[in-house]
């Protein structure tokens, strides 16, 4: 498999979709390490996955059986490793029966145990968690809400599918509270959700209950950045000065919100397998505080 | 836990509401009674037609576990908890196809759960 090069997502940020932070300031960065001048951010870039749905049989993803592991495949040949990867939710595809969720679980694990990078974080979706309030779930990956710092910048996993309602709830709010009280007012905070904290079109239930209270605990911070998953597709919206962007699913795109009556999933376009579908990496700019996000297909082509 | 008690909340309004209104009418006019089942994973009817501007009372009940009743378009919202009628009234104020749906995650066909109500002129 040809290696992905870095230059080439810049480019493809540029021609593809919305690039949120211009190459310049990488440009610029060199130049600052070029004349030994300012460098005092640490510049790294992660890697975001969703909606792998493992366990999804249908024609709306006839290759369900190895899109994940070509996904995999893809991250781990990435010309330089990432820090760190994250999936943001929907492991698993849903079942009533808890066997067969566990056993998605287990096959999932096993399958992304094989990225090369170890430093890999988890969140479920309503689909891993919202029939047994997250049981299953944290036996296999843990807690369903946490918070960890990495150079300079405090990331917050907000669990919004525990309750199958799609609560935050009163316990967890507070605990952001506590986790925010404690960093610096202009901290770099990046969330991670599954659903969207702001109401993106509640017709197809693409919201969280009380997403409002966790967007007003995080509006005093100026430096804010908010990455979920559960819309199947790119998004980027602001609440003030907060932007939230939407990742893509890695095994079905769902069409653009109110675009046709119901939310079925895009059908599979044969001449155009995996279209629609993919994962990102976000470079974070510490210096300026912002993030290029570059999407990426599951296979070249 | 909030959600439930929110949906307390909303027909105790509502159920004063209509008291309100039927005490200022010298007859009380009996408000249209529409009652919907559901169960996994559908209502029972998932088709209703409503005329804008007059008053209906959906009576939801639950079969099997807790689900949820959504129209965001009609501002309505309740819990159905299996075992009690759970009332909510509508006044449509407009007219259109206004989907409603379960929004309580309840098992493998949740996402299909849904129903429409009309409302004509
Ligand atoms: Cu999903
Ligand atoms: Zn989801």
């Amino acid at each position: 498999m040809k290696k992905y090069d870095r230059r080439d997502f810049l480019k493809l940020a540029g021609i593809g979709g919305v690039v949120f932070a211009s190459g310049l300031h990488r440009l610029a960065g060199a130049a600052d390490k070029a004349t030994g001048a300012n460098t005092a951010y640490d510049d790294f870039y992660f890697v975001q996955l969703s909606d792998t749905h493992w366990g999804f049989e249908g024609a709306p993803n006839p290759d369900a059986k190895v899109t994940l592991k070509k996904a995999i495949a893809a991250v781990n040949s990435l010309a330089e490793p990432p820090d760190f990867i994250v999936f943001t939710g929907d492991l698993t595809h849903t079942t009533d029966d808890p066997k067969l969720r566990r056993k998605r679980m287990a096959e999932f694990r096993d399958i992304v145990a094989e990225l090369k990078v170890k430093n890999v974080r988890f969140m479920p979706g309503e689909h891993d968690a919202s029939l047994d309030k997250g049981e299953a779930y944290q036996e296999f990956f843990g807690k369903t809400h946490y918070s960890f710092d990495h150079k300079g910048v405090h990331f917050i996993v907000l669990d919004n599918v525990s309750d199958p309602a799609a609560n935050i709830g009163e316990a967890q709010l507070q605990w952001l509270g506590a986790d925010l009280k404690q960093l610096s007012a202009d901290a770099n905070i990046v969330v991670f959700t599954h659903r969207p904290l702001f109401d993106l079109y509640p017709q197809w239930d693409w919201a969280t209950r009380d997403g409002a209270k966790a967007v007003e605990l995080l509006l005093p911070h100026p430096h804010v950045t908010v990455f979920y998953g559960h819309i199947h597709q790119e998004h980027h919206h602001m609440t003030g000065h907060i932007p939230h962007h939407a990742a893509k699913s890695l095994i079905f795109p769902l069409p653009a919100p109110g675009s046709q009556p119901k939310r079925a999933p895009l059908p599979w376009d044969a001449a155009h397998p995996y279209s629609g579908l993919g994962f990102r990496e976000v470079e974070a700019e510490i210096k300026t505080t912002e993030y290029v996000i570059t999407e990426l297909p599951v296979q070249k082509g | 836990m909030k959600f439930k008690s929110y949906g307390f909340f909303l027909i105790v309004v509502m159920m004063l509401y209509v008291n309100a209104n039927t005490a200022q009418a010298s007859a009380p006019v009996a408000e249209q009674v529409i009652k919907i089942t559901s169960k996994k994973f559908d209502y029972t009817p998932n088709r209703i037609t409503l005329k804008k501007g007059v008053a209906v009372v959906l009576e939801l009940t639950a079969g099997d576990v807790v689900m949820g009743f959504n129209a965001p378009d009609l501002g309505a919202r309740a819990d159905i908890i299996p075992g009690k009628v759970t009332r909510v009234r509508i006044v449509p104020n407009k007219a259109g196809s206004f989907v409603f749906f379960c929004d309580i995650f309840c098992g493998s066909g949740h996402e299909d759960m849904s129903g429409m109500i009309t409302v004509i002129e």
